[in-house]
């Protein structure tokens, strides 16, 4: 969507004729001619992603007997998500750990995503090949890069840990991905490192648009770098770091593949590291039960309405926080 | 003064920026150099390098571990569900951005409302509608629902660059006496060529990545595409290592390639659409 929008622009805003284009000159042709033109686009959409999603909704509100709808159940799959074992602890436990993994990525990627951008703001040569570096990782496939780590971290062949021994660091030689202390830290950071580069940009693309005499004007009234950074800088970054937010809280409150391949469907260890989306995957199709149907479609409407609903009002908050800059 | 601390601080800036650059791309070199070492030797010597590199592994892997297969699976589905969605998109974008017709505004929203939407909501109604509609285990299935996936973004991105085109380009064909379908695919729509090229790259990646779907509509290995392939194979080949990295790289370096060749397209049709 960001890329729709940087897309668009710059056309858009180089002919003033658009605005013209989409009023009153239109042609109104014959219904044969649009049906031509729309329908096939209209049929795909409806039939594979309008009737399902609609679907999901039906579904939570019925009882099932396998896949037979057996009759209206209200709010009945909704409560037993919170009040039936195991899902009453899985549910809470998953819902904390994408919290944590959200609270983690904000701390650590996107703080090093804008100190990144901040450093390579005036960086002289090599810039570009930074940059590209930096943001290399996110055109590998999230379940690829989960199987790299997890044979980079191995406590026994890993390089990992034979690089931390081999500079005399042999406590630091943990099994990472073993142990339910760090599971969950080292999938945080390995999103990081996968990710890294999407704040970079967004910043550094943020950065370029605050005009240079607001630098020059904090230089000239004697603050201090920090100062500049703080009260100047920062505050200009409200609608980049807005976006950055929403997106990264919906990228780790989806997140899938990723934990699929350093933790299995059960994010092991003994579920540390288990999420939102490994729980709907497990509810619906390993161990649902007969009942798979309903919960599991509860489930996703839960997830959808949270996460949809935070993000409106994240979004609202920060351009809240937008007008209040100007 | 000034001076003397800044440069103490310039050499933490160099060293911070590229030591992370080594941190981002080691692992990727690490995945290539052990794919060409034997999985004896990956195991005896964790950092060693490839010090007589052979391709053995990539042969195992394209053809016993049968990635041969996942990969024309996986081109056939994404290839197929992008021509798709961004051939059905073009149109329907067309038609919304050009044409004055009732429930036009309506519509239009009806298809951009899944920009929104997590596809991912509909999992179970979707495992449930392919089954009735004998599309479990098919590629076919799969390249439908791909397409369908992408057509909210499609529509979204190619109905600002049609609109953007003046009035008079169809106007004047009209009344030389161009027919609708023939203004549309003359005129209209090589004008928008740079964006279709960019709609189709963005609509690629996800769907090559696209691992939840085919773990849940794919049942039998000669139709997994590579991910779910990928998944499957590390269940099986625990043990050679230099097997998994190959894999590992097979499944990343399509992507790559596409890169290297489409950045200088895209940012050469992008730069030429603005220029005009």
């Amino acid at each position: 969507m960001v890329q729709a929008g940087e897309l668009s622009t710059p056309r858009r805003s180089r002919t003033p004729r658009a605005a013209h284009a989409g009023g009153r000159s239109r042609h109104a042709p014959r219904w044969r001619v649009l049906a031509v033109f729309l329908l096939p686009a209209v049929l795909l959409y409806s039939v594979f992603i309008v009737y399902p999603l609609l679907s999901a909704f039906d579904y939570s509100f019925f009882e099932w007997r396998g896949i037979r709808q057996a009759g209206f159940a209200g709010l009945d799959n909704y409560r037993d998500l919170f009040g039936v074992y195991p899902y009453d602890r899985q549910l809470w436990r998953a819902f904390a750990h994408n919290a944590l993994f959200f609270a983690g990525t904000m701390l650590i990627q996107n703080t090093v995503g804008l100190l990144f951008a901040l450093l390579l703001f005036r960086y002289g040569r090599g810039k570009r090949f930074l940059q590209a570096a930096f943001t290399t990782p996110y055109l590998v496939d999230p379940l690829v890069v989960g199987y790299l780590w997890s044979l980079l971290l191995n406590p026994t062949f890993g390089p990992v840990n034979a690089l931390l021994e081999a500079v005399g660091l042999d406590s630091w030689a943990l099994p990472w991905l073993g142990d339910t202390r760090t599971a969950l830290p080292v999938i945080i950071v390995v999103n990081a490192w996968q990710w890294v580069g999407f704040p970079m940009l967004l910043f550094s693309a943020a950065l370029a648009g605050i005009p240079a005499e607001y630098h020059e004007a904090a230089r000239v009234d004697g603050a201090s770098a920090w100062q500049a950074f703080r009260r100047v800088t920062l505050p200009l970054l409200t609608p980049a770091i807005g976006v950055v937010s929403v997106l990264t809280f919906i990228g780790n409150f989806n997140a899938f593949g990723l934990v699929y391949a350093m933790a299995g469907s059960t994010g092991s260890p003994a579920g540390s590291t288990d999420v939102l989306g490994l729980l709907f995957y497990r509810v619906a199709f390993v161990e649902g039960g007969v009942e798979a149907i309903g919960r599991s479609s509860a489930l996703a409407v839960l997830m959808f309405v949270f996460i949809f609903g935070v993000s409106l009002l994240a979004t609202s908050y920060f351009r809240r926080r937008e007008r209040m800059l100007v | 003064m000034r001076a003397g601390r800044r440069a103490p601080g310039r050499v933490a800036v160099h060293l911070l920026l590229w030591g992370y650059a080594a941190v981002a791309l080691l692992p990727l070199a690490v995945m290539l150099l052990n794919s060409l070492r034997p999985t004896s030797e990956i195991f005896t010597a964790p950092l060693g390098l490839p010090l007589s590199p052979t391709l053995r592994s990539y042969a195992r892997v394209w053809t016993e571990a049968s990635f041969s297969t996942y990969f024309l699976n996986s081109l056939i589905v994404t290839c197929g569900a992008v021509l798709l969605g961004t051939a059905v998109s073009a149109t329907a974008a067309y038609a919304l951005a050009r044409y004055d017709f009732p429930g036009n505004r309506l519509l239009g929203a009806y298809l951009l409302a899944g920009l929104m939407l997590p596809i991912r909501l509909g999992l179970v109604p979707i495992f449930y509608l392919m089954d009735s509609l004998g599309l479990i285990d098919s590629l076919l299935g799969l390249t439908l629902l791909y397409a369908a996936s992408g057509v909210p973004f499609c529509v979204f991105v190619l109905s600002a660059f049609y609109r953007s085109l003046p009035a008079e380009l169809d106007e004047a064909a009209r009344i030389d006496g161009a027919g609708e379908f023939r203004i549309f695919g003359q005129i209209m729509l090589p004008l928008v060529r740079p964006a279709l090229a960019s709609v189709m790259l963005f609509q690629f990646v996800p769907l090559w990545h696209e691992f939840l779907y085919p773990l849940v509509l794919l049942r039998s290995d000669e139709k997994f595409t590579i991910p779910r392939g990928l998944s499957q194979f590390f269940g099986e080949y625990t043990t050679d290592w230099s097997a998994l990295f190959a894999g590992l790289v097979l499944a990343t370096a399509p992507l790559f390639v596409l890169f290297v060749l489409a950045t200088k397209q895209i940012i050469a049709g992008l730069t030429a659409g603005m220029s005009k």
